[in-house]
């Protein structure tokens, strides 16, 4: 894979000034967009980090008016947050109560279909990753007021899941290509039941897809804004909690939020590599 | 549907059925469906539903094209969302080379979890921190103007916010589809390419990007949709009088209250984004398969 990258640079000392130049330029070009990207990226953050401990009532960083910790205390005594994430929460989880299975039975469901139909009904199940987020809520709230149910947490759950089953059964078809079917038939062979096989070989096997599938729903549902907002009714879940902030009265207090889950999600991530690298050392190392 | 039952049992092959056509046909194709008949309906008192004015007609879609302020918002909304879409293809793909060609292991894997992070937090907190930073008297503006760089502070909440911020929230879903197919191209054709006397540019332009042209068309289709669907980012980082296609739809919905007007409105977005997906794989001869990897 370095071959090319370890060729050009051995070649670049033995050469003459000017071709050192030509073969030094690009690598200075590249450099420089290095920095300008990862600054990009970072910039923003680092400044919406800093902004929550300064003591400006308006989230910045200029000018700066003292150091402080209060933006965390403020967030902490914040009743409309703590009930917004509890909302967010519980959301995120009837979103994996439902996806969860729908995504497996749907990659369950294409792995038994011929290659025709299973294209077809393909296209049809990753249509609502290409659908635009507000089109996905605007039409469950219509389809719902059609029987009388408005917006709410129940059409939150509804619409968001509608969507993250498709990426639940894209994990989870993923997995299955690799699945080895005369396993199945082997231990029917051998006098098992048809549910004794899901359950001792199939979902085993997909365990590992199913966690990863569970992660991600939790995510996209938590940080969904889209189509949350046209179902949501009187409901305030975190993401339209912020937004609203904006408008209503911004204050540093969002930011350490922010630097909160920010953080929070650092930490997972830690733990997810640690918990894979003690996984797979045996068998890499 | 038979090898189903065969391979799953009778009970267990229902309950799959029955999850994959609640899905499907409960929670896609029926609030779909019910979108469509809502729009074309027009807007009626609740006394006059099922009356003799309750017929199918189209004028909430040709009020879209002859209503030239919704008109020329619509056709911004398709050529920013389309700039955002090639801006995030220039700014990512140098990267993904680098990622996918040149950078060793642990640099990826580092680089990898930078570009992560970032992402675990939601888009309205990513734009939020844009907020900040582009603020008329935020760091920005205080940075440039003392070091000379601009005479006066500059109103960033613009069309320029809305990129910057746009494009910042649809990186990934550029840089990684690239990456991933550029990755799978065999380095000794870059390799014999140059050998036979291939500029940079050729390189990329005659075999780097034709093989990664999958991974291109599934950046390309992702963000041009998000874009054109996005709500936050027009609404935070705009100027004052600027809107965005999305923010018509809302206030239909709910200032506006002309629900059959929003869901005509909705349609036409989602029309657009089922085109251009259309066109993408079309253009880049790929399969839906490629594209939702």
């Amino acid at each position: 894979m370095t071959v090319s990258y370890k060729a050009t640079a051995g070649a670049a000392p033995s050469a003459q000034g000017l071709t050192t130049l030509a073969s030094v330029l690009p690598k200075v070009i590249f450099a420089i967009y290095m920095v300008l990207f990862f600054a990009y990226l970072f910039l923003p953050l680092l400044v919406m980090a800093a902004a929550t401990f300064n003591t400006s009532k308006f989230p910045t960083v200029t000018p700066w008016l003292g150091t402080t910790l209060d933006w965390f205390s403020a967030l902490w005594a914040d009743s409309a947050m703590w009930q917004a994430l509890r909302l967010s929460i519980l959301i995120s989880l009837g979103v994996i109560a439902i996806s969860l299975p729908v995504g497996t039975a749907a990659a369950l469901f294409l792995n038994s279909l011929q290659d025709r139909s299973r294209s077809l009904f393909y296209a049809v199940m990753v249509s609502p990753l290409l659908t635009p987020g507000v089109a996905i809520g605007i039409a469950t709230l219509v389809l719902w007021r059609q029987v009388g149910v408005g917006g709410g947490t129940a059409l939150i759950i509804l619409a968001q899941s509608s969507f993250i089953s498709a990426y639940v059964m894209l994990m989870v078809a993923a997995r299955m290509q690799r699945f080895d079917r005369t396993l199945e038939d082997a231990a029917v062979d051998l006098g098992a039941s048809r549910i004794v096989v899901f359950r001792r070989i199939l979902l085993p096997y997909l365990k590992p897809s199913l966690l990863a599938a569970t992660c991600i729903a939790f995510l996209q549902s938590f940080e969904n804004y889209n189509t949350t907002l046209f179902v949501r009714g009187t409901e305030t879940p975190l993401t339209v909690y912020i937004a609203t902030k904006v408008r209503t009265g911004l204050s540093p207090a969002v930011n350490a939020l922010g630097l909160v889950l920010i953080a929070a999600t650092i930490l997972a991530a830690i733990a997810y590599e640690l918990a894979r690298r003690r996984r797979s050392s045996g068998s890499e190392a | 549907m038979h090898s189903l039952f065969q391979r799953f049992g009778v009970g267990l092959g229902s309950v799959i059925l029955i999850c994959v056509a609640t899905w499907l046909l409960g929670m896609v194709l029926a609030p779909n469906l019910m979108m469509l008949d809502f729009s074309l309906r027009p807007n009626l008192m609740p006394a006059q539903i099922g009356g003799p004015d309750d017929r199918y007609t189209l004028v909430n879609f040709t009020a879209l094209f002859s209503d030239p302020v919704h008109r020329g918002i619509f056709l911004k909304t398709i050529w920013a969302s389309a700039l955002v879409m090639a801006t995030t293809f220039v700014v990512t793909y140098p990267m993904a080379y680098w990622l996918a060609k040149v950078a060793r292991r642990k640099a990826v894997a580092f680089v990898t979890v930078a570009l992560i992070i970032p992402f675990w937090i939601n888009e309205v907190l990513r734009t939020l921190a844009w907020y900040i930073l582009l603020a008329f008297n935020g760091p920005l503006n205080v940075v440039l103007t003392s070091l000379g760089v601009i005479d006066a502070p500059v109103r960033w909440f613009s069309d320029i916010g809305v990129l910057a911020g746009m494009v910042y929230a649809y990186i990934l879903f550029m840089l990684f589809p690239v990456y991933n197919s550029i990755s799978t191209l065999d380095s000794a054709q870059v390799e014999a390419a140059r050998n036979l006397g291939a500029s940079t540019l050729q390189i990329h332009r005659r075999i780097v990007i034709p093989h990664a042209k999958a991974g291109i068309a599934t950046g390309c289709v992702f963000t041009f949709m998000l874009a054109a669907g996005s709500y936050v980012a027009p609404a935070l980082l705009g100027a004052p009088g600027s809107r965005w296609f999305t923010e018509i739809i809302y206030n239909w919905f709910f200032e506006g209250g002309n629900w059959n007007r929003g869901a005509a409105y909705a349609l036409v977005l989602l029309a657009l984004c089922m085109a251009f997906v259309m066109a993408a794989l079309r253009i880049f001869r790929v399969n839906l398969a490629d594209v939702a990897k």
